[in-house]
């Protein structure tokens, strides 16, 4: 029994760490975040020449990128869609508002920071951060991702 | 048999969070609702315990794509209440900006068009353009999303290299003349997933009160450029497109043809800008009373009006972004339309919902 789910464990680790597919999350934030996100799929940053494709689902996505200050909202949802990502994920934190709530921090309808509803593996500062800075912060969290552990295979995530 | 289908809140065609649910009769959209509110984030309720400098960087916020929009509107608005009047020069480099963040923002439109319509090949050549736009902003501003270029009275950085940022727009007309236009006119592939498709009357955009490129492509020729002209527009010639089919392509060529005069109002900013001051303004206090300040944005009219009492703080200040009034067109657009075309359709009015939303 321990040979076989050491053997998961390394296939997990073999099929999911070339190729990680990332989810973006938009909770709340003001798009310009999440504009640069998308900048760098484009020609000029191409996040793809890392191994990385943006995934439309978070059951099949291995990185979470989250924008935005997290808002009453958007919060039941960011915790649903984590909980649908398979184990081993990588949370990275986009932009300023994520982290600290930036100018929003005293709004009534924003319930963040990101850290008090996920864990956050990396942080991109910034408002927003360049591209450069995003990829840098994708890059950080694929080889977060090569330690993470590898449990809850099947769909069931334990964080 | 009928059905409803739920989209979103998070989707993968939306970069933002909305929730949009259609009611199908088999393949046709019958009745769709939707639902907004998930990027509230009480801008306009924490702006009145703020100052009125503190919230020029709140208000470039409100949303991403169109963030100098926004100051430009409140700092606008601000002087109205003030009664200064920001140098000749200052008012040139505004426009510059602002024609530069259209020329960005409908780029940007035109790729996630043809993102929706599967055309990978387009979507990445409009991005490239893109970067093109960008890096003058970033020439001019230092950023690439916030500019942070508008002060009270002024603006926060001169504009120095003039020679780069003409090179750089005649670059940009070429590529949208050479090869978005035809691409966008011609193509069958194009044609026959746009034309035809998801139309507003001119009856019913009046009606529903539609704003910018969304009623423009409808036949409704307003431009507040035009109409009622501010900053320095009185002194350039151009044209506002429009088009009278009301359909997506009708949409899309309303943009592509305004990103050409966008480039040719710059060129002719960049051959009349004068000399001298351009530095924001010291005042001494605001004044009671209330101003407002519209501007054509590029999805439309934004308007901001602002109450004070003669405090640092102000009383209110509303935001009327032209997303929030297109949204409700989209469900007469989707009335009948097939679902495939759905996603197209919404994404057609340029919706943004962080400005919706605020």
């Amino acid at each position: 029994m321990e040979a076989k789910l050491s053997f998961f464990v390394h296939l997990v680790r073999y099929a999911r760490g070339r190729s990680p597919w990332l989810f973006h999350l938009n909770c709340g934030g003001c798009n310009g975040c999440d504009i640069e996100f998308l900048a760098c799929l484009t020609p000029r940053y191409d996040v793809e020449q890392l191994g990385i494709r943006l995934e439309g689902s978070p059951r099949h996505a291995d990185i979470l990128c989250v924008s935005g200050p997290v808002t009453r909202n958007t919060q039941a949802a960011l915790q649903t869609i984590y909980a649908q990502m398979p184990a081993p994920k990588v949370v990275v934190a986009i932009g300023s508002c994520p982290a600290s709530g930036n100018v929003f921090a005293d709004s009534p309808s924003v319930v963040g920071p990101l850290e008090k509803f996920i864990p956050v593996d990396v942080y991109v500062p910034g408002c927003p951060p360049r591209p450069n800075a995003i990829l840098e912060g994708i890059a950080n969290a694929i080889e977060q991702l090569k330690t993470k552990p590898v449990t809850g295979i099947g769909g069931k995530s334990h964080a | 048999m009928s059905y409803t289908i739920p989209i979103g809140p998070y989707h993968p065609a939306l970069e933002e969070p909305y929730k949009l649910e259609l009611e199908c009769e088999g393949e046709n959209v019958r009745e769709a609702h939707l639902q907004i509110g998930f990027n509230f984030r009480a801008i306009e309720l924490i702006a009145q315990s703020r100052n009125i400098i503190q919230n020029i960087a709140l208000f470039e916020r409100v949303c991403g794509i169109c963030s100098n929009v926004h100051t430009l509107t409140y700092c606008l608005a601000l002087e109205n209440l003030l009664g200064i009047e920001p140098s000749l020069r200052a008012q040139y480099i505004r426009v510059i900006v602002a024609e530069l963040e259209r020329l960005h923002s409908h780029i940007l439109w035109a790729g996630a068009a043809a993102h929706i319509l599967g055309f990978q090949t387009l979507f990445m050549t409009c991005f490239r353009l893109r970067e093109v736009v960008m890096d003058l902003l970033e020439t001019i501003s230092g950023n690439r999303v916030n500019y942070a270029m508008n002060a009270i009275g002024g603006v926060n950085r001169d504009l120095t290299d003039p020679q780069t940022i003409r090179d750089g727009v005649r670059q940009i007309q070429k590529a949208v003349e050479g090869q978005l236009l035809p691409i966008f006119t011609n193509d069958p592939t194009v044609r026959a997933r746009c034309a035809g498709v998801g139309i507003l009357t001119k009856a019913n955009a009046i009606a529903w009160g539609a704003v910018g490129p969304t009623a423009r492509a409808s036949g409704v020729a307003q431009d507040i450029r035009q109409a009622q002209p501010y900053l320095v527009y009185d002194r350039f010639e151009f044209s506002v497109p429009v088009q009278e089919s009301g359909d997506v392509l009708a949409r899309i060529l309303v943009r592509a043809l305004e990103m050409v005069e966008s480039c040719q109002i710059i060129e002719q900013a960049l051959e009349q800008m004068p000399s001298g001051q351009w530095k924001g303004q010291l005042f001494v206090e605001l004044p009671p009373g209330e101003a407002v300040a519209r501007i054509e944005a590029p999805r439309g009219e934004v308007f901001y009006y602002i109450a004070s009492d003669g405090s640092e703080k102000p009383l209110r200040v509303k935001v009327r972004t032209p997303s929030f009034v297109n949204m409700p067109t989209v469900r007469l657009m989707l009335k009948g339309a097939t679902l495939a075309d759905a996603p197209l359709i919404q994404a057609s009015i340029d919706p943004c919902y962080s400005c919706t939303d605020r």
